[in-house]
């Protein structure tokens, strides 16, 4: 079993984690990450930063400003994930970021790089299923996940083609707009899961505008996973350096609500 | 009908000019981009349609545009060049449009567009402000709400532009973040769009951005080289030896140019802005640039070694982006248009030339063709036929080119 499907094979909801790597630098980073272990995270998205990241709201545009203004390049990105991995070998790391940085070198280079620094899988922004030649295909063949993002416009008839090629979970993204900003109604997303469950036997994480542990555990009732990120990166961004105390205890929240939120049968 | 080895049957059906444009967008827009793709294909079958827009191109914006001899222009050129050497120069008089540049073709076709698919809400985003204006002013035309995204560096340079949007009743918003130029408003334009993809249309601008945006802007701007083949065979009974124009994201080049590939006697120059220079900081994506993927194509980008884009500069905000459309990169790697740049200075010295040759004051962008122009002219014959895209009027332009050449005003 992949460490990724041992995280939602759990008898609670995956808590999904994401930070945008190199924030506030390259050298504080690793705390970061152990302090989202240490506060219970099942799963950790570690972002790629980019210069114009068009899906992201105003606190993951700053963090990725930040980590680039830290002087942030890929090869400390790759360093961060293969020492993660050295100091936690059972916790999922998955990077996530845009087509550009992942495929400036060609898609087996970054494929190939990503297996050898522990990496499970990858989440692309901006590469849909129609544009997947080269990503998918190279992650594959590394034995990495690829990971894919349904929304509230993946209509039925479009589904089939997001989930072929997709492995690892299926990230729905339960608002159409941007990080950090709306969060979608319960119902809402009780319908969609339902749906994508029926089509689908891939674990389903949803994220998108979830920030309390209250939101965390109604989500966690339906869906296998639920991805937090902006919540953590403005914490990182209030607290720099000094984020892993306040990160740790605000992932701490999380991570209860999620383990008092038994799974049911959507 | 698909001409085999023809230059004009790009892209293909998923939207790639050789390895060039697709759909490189995020999960929540495909459905719409796939959506507008079907719309633009019945659009672009539909007579209705095409008269529409005919109608409203003639008697709103003003066309056709002239085809104009430049003599005293072509006259001071051929001072400095040989015996019998110095070719003559014409322009296509896009600048007399309505608006004042080539956008307001392209602002025209989508609007149309936008209310065939039942879009209530209209968002767009601008450099130098010339695209902001024609989409302002076609929301104007047809009621419609109009937000423009505008990089705030770019606002402080472009003023006079920024307030005829608002007198035409548009939402202007400042961008912040990055460089606060052209390439900040779009990701601003897009981070808007999909969060409002129920109701909302993004008039782009330029030739690029996912499939069909490239194909259908150049669909619109073509008329300007249909119209120019037609008027030089007119006025002359042959085609032009070379066609000149400047490029940013390159629509009004390929508006230009398009018509005429297939025509293997004319060869086309475009020209990138050089800024300060090719080893200083500018915005010529092919001259120095690689291929990469932004804003939903992938296209020759100004970018480091981990694929972080660069920050273009240029004197012309129309210019002053880090990338180009797809299909100029391709016909690029193909070698049917060849491409050149031109720096501030030299646009700003051929912007000087052409207000006192002709008495007409160009935009900044095309004042980077001219440069190009009084390049190439001297070592053509006196015989041969240069066509250069008068893009845009440079009323808007003229406190930057005081401020440039030290003039308080």
């Amino acid at each position: 079993m992949s460490r990724l499907s041992s995280a939602f094979a759990g008898n609670h909801p995956a808590l999904v984690t994401f930070v945008t790597g190199g924030d506030p630098s390259p050298a504080a980073t690793p705390a970061i990450l152990d302090a989202l272990v240490a506060g219970g995270a099942d799963v950790i998205e570690l972002g790629m930063p980019f210069t114009d990241p068009m899906a992201d709201g105003p606190a993951i545009q700053a963090a990725n400003l930040r980590s680039l203004g830290a002087g942030t390049t890929t090869a400390d990105l790759l360093t961060i994930a293969k020492n993660f991995r050295e100091r936690h070998p059972d916790v999922p790391l998955v990077l996530m970021g845009y087509a550009n940085p992942m495929t400036v070198r060609g898609a087996d280079w970054f494929a190939a790089a990503a297996r050898a620094a522990g990496v499970d899988g990858v989440i692309c922004v901006d590469i849909p299923p129609e544009e997947d030649d080269a990503l998918g295909p190279a992650l594959r063949a590394e034995g990495l996940h690829l990971i894919r993002l349904a929304t509230p416009t993946t209509d039925a008839e479009r589904l089939p083609a997001v989930l072929d090629g997709a492995s690892g979970f299926l990230y729905y993204v339960s608002v159409a707009g941007i990080t950090g900003l709306q969060q979608a109604a319960q119902t809402s997303i009780e319908t969609a899961v339902a749906r994508l469950k029926a089509a689908t036997d891939l674990p389903i994480a949803v994220g998108f505008g979830v920030r309390t542990p209250e939101q965390a555990a109604a989500i966690g009732r339906v869906a296998d996973g639920v991805v937090v990120g902006s919540a953590i990166v403005e914490l990182v961004g209030r607290h720099g350096a000094d984020a892993p105390a306040a990160v740790t205890a605000y992932i701490r929240t999380l991570s209860d609500a999620l383990a008092s939120a038994r799974k049911v049968e959507a | 009908m698909t001409v085999p080895n023809s230059y004009r049957a790009q892209p293909d059906d998923r939207g790639h000019f050789g390895q060039f444009g697709g759909r490189y967008v995020a999960e929540t827009l495909m459905p719409l981009i796939l959506d507008l793709e079907a719309h633009y294909r019945a659009a672009k079958a539909d007579p209705a349609f095409q008269a529409q827009f005919d109608d409203l191109l003639e008697h709103y914006v003003g066309r056709p545009s002239p085809l104009y001899h430049a003599e005293r222009l072509t006259e001071a050129l051929r001072e400095s060049a040989s015996e019998g050497m110095g070719a003559q120069v014409w322009f296509k008089r896009d600048e007399l449009n309505h608006t004042g540049a080539h956008k307001i073709n392209n602002c025209i076709g989508q609007i149309l567009l936008a209310i065939r698919m039942g879009k209530t809400r209209i968002i767009a985003e601008t450099g130098a402000g010339q695209h902001g204006v024609a989409t302002a002013t076609v929301c104007a035309r047809f009621g419609l709400p109009c937000v423009i995204y505008m990089g705030a560096r770019d606002m402080e340079r472009q003023q006079p532009n920024v307030f005829r949007m608002k007198l035409l009743g548009a939402d202007v918003i400042g961008v912040e973040s990055g460089a606060r130029t052209l390439k900040d408003a779009m990701n601003e334009a897009l981070r808007d769009w999909v969060a409002n993809v129920h109701d909302t249309f993004y008039i782009i601008g330029t030739a690029a951005g996912p499939h069909p945006y490239p194909e259908l802007v150049r669909d619109f701007q073509s008329v300007i080289g249909r119209e120019a083949r037609a008027q030089m065979l007119a006025r002359t009974g042959r085609l032009p030896d070379l066609l000149v124009a400047a490029i940013g994201g390159g629509s009004n080049a390929i508006g230009l140019f398009h018509p005429f590939l297939d025509d293997a006697d004319v060869k086309m120059l475009g020209v990138e802005a050089a800024g300060h220079g090719l080893d200083k900081q500018h915005a010529a994506s092919l001259a120095g640039g690689r291929p990469g993927i932004l804003h939903g194509n992938k296209t020759y980008l100004l970018q480091d070694a981990d694929g972080q884009i660069d920050e273009a500069h240029s004197i012309s905000a129309g210019l002053d982006y880090p990338g180009i459309g797809p299909e100029h990169s391709w016909l690029h790697e193909i070698g049917r248009v060849q491409y050149e740049s031109a720096t501030d200075r030299e646009a700003l010295d051929a912007f000087q030339l052409l207000c006192r040759t002709e008495g007409i004051i160009p935009a900044l962008e095309p004042s980077h063709a001219i440069a190009a122009v009084a390049r190439k002219a001297r070592k053509m014959r006196a015989d041969q036929i240069i066509l250069a895209n008068l893009c845009g009027r440079g009323d808007k332009d003229i406190f930057t080119v005081a401020e440039a050449l030290g003039v308080a005003i």
